[in-house]
């Protein structure tokens, strides 16, 4: 008697790719959840406070001078409540983590770094398998996503 | 009659839904309005309990109603086949009072959150190919980093302009577009089989395996180009645009094209969504509503799919995105709309 065939399995490097993509992505939701929770809750202090955030998030308050949107806002936001030399940009949110609001970078920076480390997971299977073409893609891809994460672009408004 | 009523129902309760949902917005869309004197003459007075004057609206208010819309676009987004990133930008942006640079940065966090929990299923099924998604992904993502830059630079009643075209062209192409649930592929063309894209998914109603391969890989492939700058530079998840170019121009299977489509994004949209990030354009308090309504909807929506008639549903999306990408064009070009 013949049995119904098997669902055509996916490759080692996919399944792989799957595992840690599944793994990274609870892992970002927890942290993201538990952060915000934190920040909405008022247990540790935002930098905005939260009843002020909605006159900023227009993008229209602040020096006229300056561009309308997030230019302006950081901006404003900086003059009014960080005191900074500069607005925070980039990575500038690691030293800031003990504010609710930039707290909650971390779980959206693990879910935006995912990919990256998927990509790089998958690199060994794809050598094992002398599989070139396609380890170089992965790599270029890991590369492109490190770059967009380093803030090296994000230089300058 | 009885029977009629019931089967309606929940169509009633989802346009009634956002019947009420958008006038409770709408009157939010003037605060984004940086041509209006108030906008311009520079801060509203504060009073001491810390509320600007005309802005006394409970802080929570705006991200319980963006949670409720997310959620309601999540369920509609699945039962009318398109990503929550299409809706997501357009009616947000419309209709709410937040910029759209952080709209923007938003949204694509939301299309990567969704491709995020879809990802690893389609991957372990066979129905979402990595083979294909990686040599178009390292297209489509280093464009969309193009685009980003490009959207951030330019002035927002011309990305407002742009975004309110680009939704009515989504629209147009919406009704036109077919889909090919197993289109004729004579042969693999040679660079699909040096990339080695090709592959057998199980048809899971019959449990046939099928055998694909594409061609047309370099026309695909350079489509991507826009595709990706397209949707760094609006926040778009793109998925609109990656299954035609997928299933109509390479000649992948609808699903295995639907499904890496999906899959896709969770690579495109981490490119773009890093630079607006990086940008400053993450506001956490729009950011987590928005991604727990969607994930929420959605897998309600995917609930519903078994019963709902997606025909339906999908009229009604097009129809919002109709109303959302005119009411875009409108305020980018600064005319009056009828809301």
């Amino acid at each position: 008697m013949d049995a119904m065939p098997e669902p055509y399995k996916a490759d080692e490097e996919q399944l792989l790719y799957a595992k840690v993509l599944a793994t990274g992505m609870y892992i970002g939701l927890a942290v993201l959840f538990v952060t915000f929770f934190l920040y909405a809750m008022g247990v540790v202090e935002p930098a905005v406070p939260v009843d002020q955030l909605s006159q900023y998030w227009d993008g229209t308050k602040g020096d006229p001078g300056k561009k309308e949107g997030v230019v302006r806002y950081l901006d404003a936001m900086n003059k009014d409540f960080l005191h900074m030399d500069h607005a925070p940009i980039g990575w500038a949110w690691l030293g800031m983590l003990d504010r609710g609001d930039y707290l909650n970078f971390l779980g959206i920076a693990i879910l935006s770094a995912i990919t990256i480390l998927c990509f790089l997971a998958i690199v060994p299977v794809m050598l094992r398998k002398k599989d070139l073409l396609f380890m170089v893609m992965a790599l270029l891809e890991a590369a492109v996503l490190a770059l967009a994460a380093s803030g090296i672009l994000a230089v300058g408004h | 009659m009885t029977c009629v009523f019931r089967r309606y129902t929940p169509y009633l309760v989802l346009s009634l839904l956002l019947i009420l949902v958008f006038p409770v917005v709408a009157p939010g869309q003037d605060h984004s309005d940086a041509s209006t004197p108030a906008a311009v003459a520079g801060p509203e007075p504060v009073n001491p309990a810390g509320e600007a004057n005309g802005n006394e609206v409970k802080w929570w208010v705006w991200p319980l109603v963006l949670f409720v819309v997310t959620f309601v676009m999540g369920v509609v987004a699945v039962l009318g086949g398109v990503g929550g990133g299409v809706l997501f930008v357009p009616i947000i942006s419309g209709f709410f009072p937040f910029h759209l640079d952080f709209v923007r940065g938003c949204g694509l966090l939301v299309a990567l959150s969704g491709a995020l929990a879809a990802g690893p299923g389609l991957l372990r099924m066979n129905l979402a190919s990595l083979r294909m998604a990686v040599p178009v992904a390292l297209i489509a993502s280093s464009c969309a980093i193009v685009g980003a830059m490009i959207g951030l630079a330019l002035p927002t009643n011309v990305v407002q302009t742009s975004l309110g075209a680009t939704i009515l062209g989504i629209v147009v192409l919406m009704f036109l577009a077919k889909k090919s649930v197993l289109p004729e592929v004579p042969k693999a063309d040679k660079l699909s089989t040096a990339l080695r894209i090709y592959g057998v998914y199980t048809e899971q109603s019959t449990g046939e395996q099928i055998d694909w391969k594409i061609h047309r890989t370099l026309i695909g492939l350079l489509l991507f180009i826009v595709i990706g700058i397209m949707a760094g530079m609006f926040g778009l998840g793109a998925g609109w645009a990656n299954v035609p170019a997928l299933n109509l121009v390479m000649g992948a299977p609808l699903k295995v094209s639907v499904a890496t489509s999906k899959f896709l994004l969770s690579i495109t949209d981490t490119s773009a969504a890093w630079i607006y990030m990086n940008k400053g354009c993450v506001i956490p308090m729009m950011v987590v509503p928005s991604l727990v309504g969607i994930m929420l909807g959605s897998f309600i929506g995917v609930r519903i799919l078994k019963v709902a008639k997606p025909t339906f549903v999908r009229w009604v999306v097009i129809v919002l995105l109709l109303f959302s990408g005119a009411k875009a064009l409108t305020k980018g070009l600064d005319l009056p709309f009828i809301v």
